[in-house]
């Protein structure tokens, strides 16, 4: 939206070169002088942070949506944070061992802690709060589903007993992913309905103060801080905009000092980027390990020729697909696990050559040839809305060209999610599966076939049944050897990539945008999820 | 003739106006008529939202867990018993009643909180967006109105047709952007979203003047269509009573022009205006909801917005049901102002 571009006009622009000119030569010959005190943290200041969409609850102990874990971690914190090679760094925990056998998991919990209510922490809050994940929280009851104990010896150690290993489970203790909450005020209480959900009370570096809903939420310091000297800033209005454009004319005006996702439409980011005052930003969306992949309907006799499926493979050319709709924010990613859990992720894997020559020869062979009208047989697409209709629109048009009809069909979230995964008439559907922050979580769910659940979101619909991918998955969960877990996963890729199991298509990039004068916004794998105890705003 | 004039000399009609609406036997009776009027009604339309709702695929169970980004088979059922979403249909609906009979609107399962408080927390903001915005553009478009009337043919009356049509024509969310770029991008005199600069700690006078400050775009943006209509209604009316006999013989008494124009044309002419103004503050919610995308703005039709994109029944039925009372009592005040305005319409 450049409708109106601001006239420089020749006389101002030459009087502001002569007022920049002395202020140009002083900063060149300061720099010295200047370094360490912007290196110095400065105390004090507002952060006005965006989050897309309002959120429904304010802690993720039950619920894990976008929005809520931007806001959850500033006020409830986590055992560890990760840095960028997905590396646990001390919070409230401040050591913790495995053991051999990947059974037992013991932390040692920082002292001295209290919630802001000013109740002490202890190893009891943290017991209670990972029965509570493993009870109630939609990827908890997965990631916690082998713990039958959690041991307090004393009040500053907590012993994670399993029955079966899960060596995904350190990865999973981020505040965004398994926050800690007080055991005092959901004891005896439905976590579901618990107030606490909208008035949060946690340990973190911020207060909650206010949520005025459709509105903002107010999040105060905390000055009794474990983290002594932390938080820098004094106050975070949390804003929920909701309007994309809306956003853009925020970042410009300077109402907003942050903001991810990206916050604003990819085509307007280029214009943002280019102002002087912001700044951006694509790390720190590790944790989320993003996608978009084309999964099939094995259900269609068609689809279940994996002639049709490479076909369709040959079909798609992914560059242009990432430059085209994602504006060339992200990676060409062809492999089942996304190239940010680089842990996992197998970089040999290239995507299926475009070439519609072969495309057209293997439709020819499966017996689809081409009618008098040009086309062989046609389609029913969908396409997650969070993909938006581009994306399906890319496709249906490059499949068209090989004789395939699509039929494309874009819902609102809700539609989408009832015809795809309960009433499952797609042939193809355009998925935005994230693997989150390990693939037995993020992965194992679309391809294992005893995850095969109608009515169950981001099961498998696709209705993909391979004995071979079931050992495998299975295998991958509960292996605590790290380099033979990795084989596995590295075995399945090859596998799920061969068979054209689905095709993985693109990571789009997440972009954060802020403020130059905001530091220290993205320091992890989780980004603008973290505490932000360690920001603060240059004067 | 200026727009101030018009203002300053309808005081006296005002006046008469609000005198005439202390009620009387006859009044009364007719509001009366109306309450009972209302009840099957809005009960009707309650019935009617709850099974059209119902028709729209997904569930606030599908939407949470769709969002969470990760469910299980478990996680689903216990959304769904918690939404009371796994009962009969039929069992839901009384169950709505029950609670309606109750004087309760029910509870929202996807924000945890009683919809009356969450519905009351956003009333106040959508009303005083609609109210400024409907009554800033009775006044500029009357007013608009009654000078194209006034000037019909002439260059005045075709630069403000031409200004009306384009106010009529130009979408409102279009309107709302570029009032951002213009005055909060280029300017930079306006706020460009909220409804208040938050986290500043205002009082008083300041107060007053940030929200004030907060409420220019968005009043204009939602008023500027109806301004339109409003300019249009007017003209056409003054020019078809402005032939009336009755005109003529003001002007022959030698009452002043505009004595004629305002006491005697503009009030002739009003009546379809107030028609459209009681039909239209129930479709201003339709527009509410596009401004309060565009800026931010905490009200209801944002709620309302996010109550269908969530499938939240429960606050869409108590919106919906809160919006039929309205446009019911709209409707009865309407009725008891025409005939002020025209002693000649009956109060049923």
């Amino acid at each position: 939206m450049i409708l109106f571009r601001r006239s420089a006009r020749p006389g101002r622009k030459l009087r502001a070169l002569a007022l920049g000119l002395p202020a140009l030569l002083a900063t060149a010959l300061l720099p010295l002088a200047a370094t360490p005190a912007s290196a110095e943290p400065t105390r004090g200041g507002v952060l006005r942070f965006l989050v897309e969409h309002e959120p429904t609850t304010l802690v993720t102990i039950a619920h894990t949506a976008g929005p809520s874990t931007r806001v959850s971690p500033k006020v409830t914190e986590g055992l560890v944070t990760y840095d960028f090679d997905f590396k646990p760094q001390p919070a409230l925990a401040t050591d913790w061992s495995v053991s051999p056998d990947g059974l037992l998991y013991t932390f040692k919990l920082r002292p001295g802690v209290t919630w802001h209510d000013g109740k002490p922490f202890t190893a009891a809050d943290v017991a209670y709060s990972i029965k509570l994940l493993r009870d109630h929280h939609p990827r908890g009851r997965g990631t916690f589903a082998f713990v039958t104990e959690v041991d307090t010896p004393d009040p500053l150690t907590a012993i994670i007993r399993l029955s079966k290993p899960a060596p995904y489970l350190l990865a999973a203790l981020d505040a965004s992913e398994s926050p800690i909450v007080p055991k005092h005020v959901y004891e005896g209480t439905d976590p579901l309905t618990n107030k606490n959900a909208s008035a949060p009370i946690g340990t973190g570096p911020f207060v909650f103060k206010e949520w005025v809903k459709g509105s903002h939420v107010l999040l105060e310091r905390n000055p009794n801080y474990w983290d002594s000297g932390k938080p820098y800033l004094d106050r975070i209005v949390v804003r929920f905009i909701a309007d994309l454009s809306a956003r853009s004319a925020a970042f410009e005006t300077g109402e907003l000092d942050l903001g991810g996702g990206p916050p604003v439409a990819r085509s307007d980011l280029a214009r943002l980027q280019a102002l002087p005052h912001l700044g951006s930003d694509t790390r720190g969306y590790e944790y989320n390990g993003s996608m978009t992949q084309l999964y099939f309907n094995f259900d269609n006799p068609i689809l279940k020729d994996k002639r049709v499926r490479l076909a369709i493979g040959h079909a798609l050319d992914l560059n242009r697909l990432l430059n085209v709709v994602y504006f060339g924010y992200g990676k060409v990613a062809p492999s089942a696990i996304s190239p940010y859990l680089t842990n996992f992720s197998d970089p040999s894997i290239k995507p299926y050559a475009f070439d519609l020559g072969k495309a057209n020869k293997l439709l020819d062979e499966a017996g689809f040839p081409k009618k008098a009208d040009g086309t062989r047989f046609s389609l029913r697409l969908y396409c997650n809305p969070f993909n938006g209709q581009a994306a399906g629109d890319f496709v249906k048009q490059a499949l068209a060209k090989v004789g395939i009809a699509v039929d494309f069909q874009f819902f609102d979230f809700s539609t989408y999610i009832q015809k795809a995964y309960t009433s499952r008439d797609f042939d193809l559907t355009l998925e935005s599966l994230s693997n989150t922050f390990d693939p037995t979580p993020g992965v194992q769910r679309v391809f294992w076939s005893k995850n095969f659940k109608i009515g169950l979101p981001f099961s498998n619909a696709s209705h993909y049944e391979n004995s071979e991918v079931d050992r495998l998955l299975e295998a991958a969960a509960v292996e605590p050897d790290t380099a033979k877990r990795r084989a596995l996963w590295t075995d399945f890729q090859r596998f799920i990539y061969d068979d054209v199991a689905a095709i993985h298509l693109i990571a789009p990039d997440g972009v954060t945008l802020f403020s130059k004068k905001v530091k220290n916004h993205t320091l992890g794998v989780a980004g603008i999820n973290a505490s932000f105890a360690d920001v603060y705003i240059e004067k | 003739m200026s727009a101030p004039l018009i203002l300053s000399k309808s005081a006296p009609l005002i006046a008469a106006m609000s005198a005439r609406l202390i009620p009387s036997p006859r009044v009364l009776k007719a509001l009366r008529r109306s309450l009972l009027q209302a009840i099957p009604t809005v009960l009707i339309i309650v019935i009617l939202n709850f099974f059209l709702l119902r028709l729209a695929p997904g569930n606030a169970a599908d939407v949470l867990a769709g969002e969470a980004g990760a469910a299980t088979a478990e996680t689903m059922a216990a959304l769904r018993a918690r939404f009371g979403l796994d009962l009969p249909l039929m069992e839901q609906l009384f169950a709505y009643l029950g609670n309606l009979a109750q004087f309760s609107l029910g509870q929202s399962p996807r924000y945890n909180m009683p919809v009356a408080e969450l519905i009351g927390q956003r009333l106040p903001n959508t009303l005083i967006l609609m109210l400024l915005a409907l009554g800033g553009a009775l006044a500029v478009g009357i007013a608009a109105g009654a000078v194209m009337a006034a000037f019909a043919g002439r260059w005045t009356d075709r630069a403000l047709s031409v200004l009306a049509l384009l106010f009529y024509s130009i979408p409102g969310f279009w309107i709302g952007l570029m009032l951002i770029v213009l005055f909060s991008v280029k300017l930079g005199w306006l706020p460009s979203g909220g409804a208040e600069t938050i986290g500043a700690v205002h009082s008083g006078w300041d107060a007053a003047l940030d929200r004030a400050r907060h409420l220019v775009l968005p009043t204009v943006s939602l008023a500027l269509f109806y301004v339109a209509i409003y300019a249009r209604l007017t003209r056409g009316a003054m020019l078809e009573v402005k032939a009336q006999d009755y005109i003529r013989t003001a002007r022959a008494k030698g009452l002043s022009p505009a004595a004629v124009t305002i006491r005697h044309t503009l009030r002739n002419a009003l009546l379809p205006v107030t028609t459209m103004a009681g039909v239209h503050l129930g479709g201003l919610m339709g527009g509410a909801v596009v401004v309060e995308t565009v800026y931010s703005w905490p009200g209801l039709g944002r709620l309302a917005y996010e109550a269908v994109m969530g499938r939240d029944f429960n606050v869409l039925l108590g919106i919906l049901l809160l919006s039929s009372l309205i446009v019911v009592a709209v409707n009865a005040l309407i009725d008891l102002l025409q005939a002020t305005l025209d002693p000649r319409i009956e109060v049923r």
